[in-house]
């Protein structure tokens, strides 16, 4: 879901840059928090693997198809600021190595998917945590609803762009129905890759899924640190 | 720990490198919205009423990996796909390495600079 650049205007495009580089400063100063000598390299595979993720774009309708967008699965695996950070990085090396998604539209695309998207899915993840502790069948489930959340979070996002500076004439209403209907359907796909993938990390490094630590919200609030010591 | 990460690491280019060839080449949600009522012409401009009726092509688009090609080379969008990988896990890696917190460097409380990071 990157957008091109031209499809939202200038100020609107200028505004998203701010917030964007706002967000990521900072997840970036939260991040911190959560980094260490183990999840550092994990987070850095973590990034890499939405990268090629991204690239399988399933089809979802006739003529249409979707791809990962990485946010809850990001969170899930390296907690919500490093992975916000982890979908930005991809996203930038997209635009900037792959032509993928527009420059101007960079600040709206990153607060789409790697802000929004993976803020919605994180709440939904934390909200249901003691679910996803009960098994891998709950977690499985967990993982699903968290990302197909997200995905349908980073398409309102991006209606809310359209109607603060979109430049064509099409109905709020239309563009808002077409958007998220599709993208829950996407969403489903999401679902499932997100649910493998921590399915499988979890199989076997339990330890590495932020989610299925055991402070409440470890590294996310400051004084709810203590097992930081003893990790 | 290494294990786990050269196999996770694995997983990634596999799917960069060879899964993507079984991608579709369909529009994705947005593009397929936005582009609703227009009809794209042999140069790829829209025209018609759409959302993306104003969208102007990347200032990058002529790079030579634009569109997860080499050179504009389709068939070798896996090492595209490759290089991609590599220069996210370079950026992500490096990035994360110089914010994690050192354990007996960091005081607590304050996110101060933790040493030399």
């Amino acid at each position: 879901m990157h957008m091109s650049d031209g499809i939202v205007n200038a100020p609107t495009s200028i505004g998203y840059a701010v917030l964007a580089a706002a967000g990521l400063a900072l997840a970036a100063g939260r991040a911190r928090r959560d980094l260490d000598e183990r999840t550092a390299p994990m987070a850095g595979l973590v990034a890499a693997f939405v990268f090629a993720t991204q690239m399988i774009n399933f089809p979802v309708l006739p003529g249409v198809s979707g791809h990962l967008l990485g946010g809850a699965l990001a969170a899930i695996l390296v907690g919500p600021w490093t992975g916000a950070l982890c979908v930005s990085i991809v996203l930038v090396v997209q635009a900037l190595l792959f032509a993928d998604g527009g420059l101007s539209a960079i600040g709206a695309n990153i607060t789409n998917m790697a802000l929004v998207g993976t803020a919605a899915g994180f709440l939904v993840a934390v909200a249901l945590r003691r679910l996803a502790r009960r098994g891998r069948g709950w977690l499985f489930a967990v993982a699903f609803t968290s990302a197909l959340v997200n995905t349908v979070a980073a398409a309102a996002s991006f209606v809310l762009q359209y109607w603060l500076g979109g430049s064509a004439g099409v109905g709020l209403g239309t563009v808002m129905a077409a958007m998220l209907g599709v993208h829950a359907l996407i969403g489903i796909g999401e679902g499932v890759i997100t649910a493998l993938t921590v399915g499988a990390v979890a199989q076997v490094r339990p330890d590495l899924v932020y989610l299925l630590r055991t402070a409440p919200l470890a590294g996310s609030v400051r004084w709810a640190r203590p097992a930081e010591v003893a990790a | 720990m290494r294990r786990f990460l050269l196999a996770f690491g694995l997983v990634a280019l596999l799917v960069a490198g060879a899964v993507s060839y079984l991608a579709s080449s369909a529009p994705d949600g947005l593009d397929a919205v936005t582009r609703q009522g227009c009809t794209a012409t042999e140069g790829g401009q829209l025209t018609g009423d759409c959302i993306a009726q104003d969208a102007r092509s990347q200032p990058l688009a002529g790079g030579p990996l634009a569109d997860y090609t080499i050179g504009g080379n389709r068939g070798l969008s896996g090492l595209a796909g490759v290089l991609g990988v590599a220069a996210t896990l370079v950026l992500a890696g490096g990035l994360f390495r110089v914010l994690r917190q050192r354990p007996p460097a960091v005081s607590r409380g304050r996110s101060g600079p933790p040493g030399q990071g």
